[in-house]
């Protein structure tokens, strides 16, 4: 079996471009150039540098001494947390933005739920000088001030989405407008595994910068590419994706995905999309997605602004029908005391969406001598106002 | 032969109007179908409400969102229309996305259609290659036009595609732009009505999206052979209620 997108656009039976025509020309002309513009030697150049020098990478591969004691196995951290901007969502907007020049776009839009892909984007956007529209939902815009504020310093202009629920889902269908609004000078940098055909796959390729850099850092201190067992969070799914992608067909490494809970699996506040999903078409890709019985899309939740996606994008469908990763749904409590744990047994404060997946180790037994990689996928200084609400700090 | 093609034969040029199933309220459909043929409308799209309308400016989606508030749902769509052949003969075609159509079943959607004496389907979000591979046989069995739509970016080359597996008209979408946007037509879009007109295509072209009043609709209706109003008609009935439908349609075509 095949976990690579086909020609078609299709992993499995997920994927393709289910969009108007009116976005046809824009998507095809993606579609035609993605692949031979990524493997361009200047285009590489460009994209490894500026990875290196601006973004900070490669990020370390840390074995986490007092976390593995506690679990009775050997844990790695993958710090993503330590990219420029506190997260990896950085990983993709450099790559798109590269890809955006060379297709001559000149102005650049993009979706946002907490705001960590708005910030990336418009982080590259300063450092390229191109025009930034950041799509965001009225109700996100006033949860995540400080985020807001960030993409205005760097230059964006941070448009509210007023329509349906007025969050993530629907900061995406405004973005998706105003591509059709402005066919011809604009790209669309999609902040996660998501979207139409090449999106899942392009963002993908530039995210699998992740298990690349973990392969070689594992064989320096474990003499091996390959781990036990690879865990990550998954909203859309985009850390999930670089953290798997050089593993997909390395059968004998286990892949963990984590989705976000919410109140409860059963609780009607949840984001587990593998679980209360069914298959539709959400953004242009048909894939899981949380809707009514009438195939109208609902709104998820989670305590994490990043996980609260009603859909998830189809490469990990097709890893979730095919069993080829597990699903695991995480609490927002679970995922509260996990991100605490690391706290104080480690130093470092991670991003909620990463507690999630920390929270695995109290869900699954792994055996002491399992090598375990986890992707620390952001940083939690953004989440600070929730966890001084969460443990009254 | 469809109603529609039958529509198309005529020499007169085509009025359509959408409105939005379930709006203004959730009982409104069949008197707005019925008052919109008694006014002369050549053909309607009944909308089908979804809660992500992609393609759709802010005044569909209002109504959209206000139509799902007031309950509409497919099935409850298909037992409001199940009886209108009894009262209204001109082509009916429902306009929709394709999800809601996907989670009722596109065979189960399809035959319904065809019980009630539906004509046809535009689904903006499912492209023309999909349809070709996987539904066109389904379409096909049971007598659905399937209406896809260009617009000014669409290369010739995929025009003529189009133009080839259409077996109704062609729904040219006036300008770069959702639905509601725009309300002149200027030397761009008399350049591109100009465009295709000289294509001699074999399917006839109905102009949709920025038709508003007369003026827009005679400059639309000189080049194609019918247009579409929608965005306007949900204005006029949330500022007017059902009772002016025929005025509205007066206005249209004096």
């Amino acid at each position: 079996m095949s976990y690579f997108v086909d020609e078609n656009g299709y992993y499995g039976e997920f994927g393709g471009a289910y969009i108007p025509e009116m976005l046809y020309p824009n998507v095809e002309e993606l579609r035609q150039k993605y692949v031979t513009i990524m493997q361009e030697a200047s285009f590489q150049k460009e994209f490894k540098s500026l990875l290196k020098e601006y973004v900070g990478r490669p990020t370390p591969l840390y074995f986490a001494k007092r976390l593995s004691e506690k679990y009775n196995t050997k844990i790695y951290l993958k710090r993503e947390d330590l990219c420029h901007t506190g997260a990896h969502k950085v990983n993709n907007t450099i790559g798109q933005i590269l890809m955006a020049k060379r297709l001559g776009k000149t102005r650049i839009i993009a979706e946002t739920g907490a705001g960590q892909h708005g910030v990336a984007t418009a982080t590259v956007c300063a450092l390229m000088g191109l025009e930034c529209i950041v799509y965001m939902g009225e109700i996100d815009i006033a949860r995540q001030a400080p985020n807001v504020a960030r993409m205005k310093m760097l230059g964006a202009k941070v448009v509210p989405a007023l329509s349906g629920s007025r969050t993530l889902k629907d900061a995406t269908n405004e973005a998706i407008r105003d591509w059709i609004n402005n066919p011809v000078d604009t790209h669309y940098i999609i902040g996660s595994v998501v979207g139409p055909h090449p999106y899942p796959d392009m963002v993908a390729r530039f995210q699998s910068v992740i298990s690349e850099e973990i392969k070689t850092q594992l064989l320096e201190k474990e003499n091996t590419e390959n781990p036990d067992y690879v865990i990550a969070c998954v909203g859309g799914g985009s850390n999930a994706a670089g953290a798997f992608y050089h593993y997909l067909d390395e059968e004998s490494v286990q892949l963990i995905a984590v989705e976000a809970a919410g109140l409860g699996v059963d609780s009607g506040e949840s984001a587990a999309t593998s679980v209360l999903g069914k298959e539709g078409i959400i953004h242009g890709s048909r894939t899981l997605l949380m809707q009514t019985k009438d195939g109208q899309i609902t709104e998820p939740y989670s305590i994490s602004a990043g996980l609260d996606y009603p859909g998830v994008g189809p490469l990990h469908a097709h890893l979730c029908k095919s069993k080829r990763a597990e699903f695991i749904s995480i609490t927002d409590d679970e995922a509260m005391q996990a991100g605490l744990e690391l706290c104080k047994l480690e130093g470092i404060i991670p991003a909620i969406e990463s507690s999630h997946a920390l929270a695995v180790f109290n869900m699954k037994k792994f055996k002491e001598d399992d090598v375990v990689v986890l992707n620390l996928s952001g940083r939690g200084d953004k989440d600070l106002d929730t966890y001084i609400k969460y443990f009254r700090l | 032969m469809n109603r529609i093609n039958q529509k198309l034969q005529s020499t007169k040029k085509l009025l359509s109007i959408y409105f939005t199933a379930g709006y203004p309220k959730l009982n409104n459909t069949v008197s707005i179908i019925q008052d919109l043929e008694k006014s002369g409308v050549d053909f309607i799209e009944i909308g089908l409400p979804f809660s992500d309308p992609l393609a759709d400016g802010p005044t569909i989606q209002e109504s959209s969102t206000i139509a799902l508030k007031n309950g509409m749902t497919t099935e409850i769509l298909f037992e409001q229309l199940k009886n209108i052949r009894k009262t209204v003969s001109i082509p009916l075609v429902i306009m929709g996305y394709f999800n809601p159509m996907m989670q009722y079943g596109v065979e189960a959607f399809c035959k319904k259609c065809a019980e009630i004496g539906i004509d046809g389907l535009i689904i903006p979000d499912l492209p023309v290659k999909e349809y070709n591979e996987n539904y066109k046989a389904i379409f096909d069995k049971y007598n659905l036009i399937n209406v896809f739509l260009i617009t000014p970016q669409t290369s010739g080359e995929r025009i003529r595609f189009i133009d080839e597996i259409s077996n109704g008209f062609i729904y040219m979408v006036s300008s770069a732009s959702v639905t509601g946007t725009q309300n002149t037509f200027g030397n761009t879009q008399n350049e591109y009505f100009e465009r295709i007109g000289a294509m001699n295509l074999k399917s006839p072209q109905i102009i949709g999206f920025g038709i508003s009043n007369a003026e827009t609709f005679q400059q639309a209706t000189k080049y194609a052979k019918g247009a579409i109003i929608g965005s306007a008609f949900i204005k006029h009935l949330n500022e007017n209620g059902t009772n002016k439908i025929a005025e509205f349609v007066k206005s249209i075509r004096k």
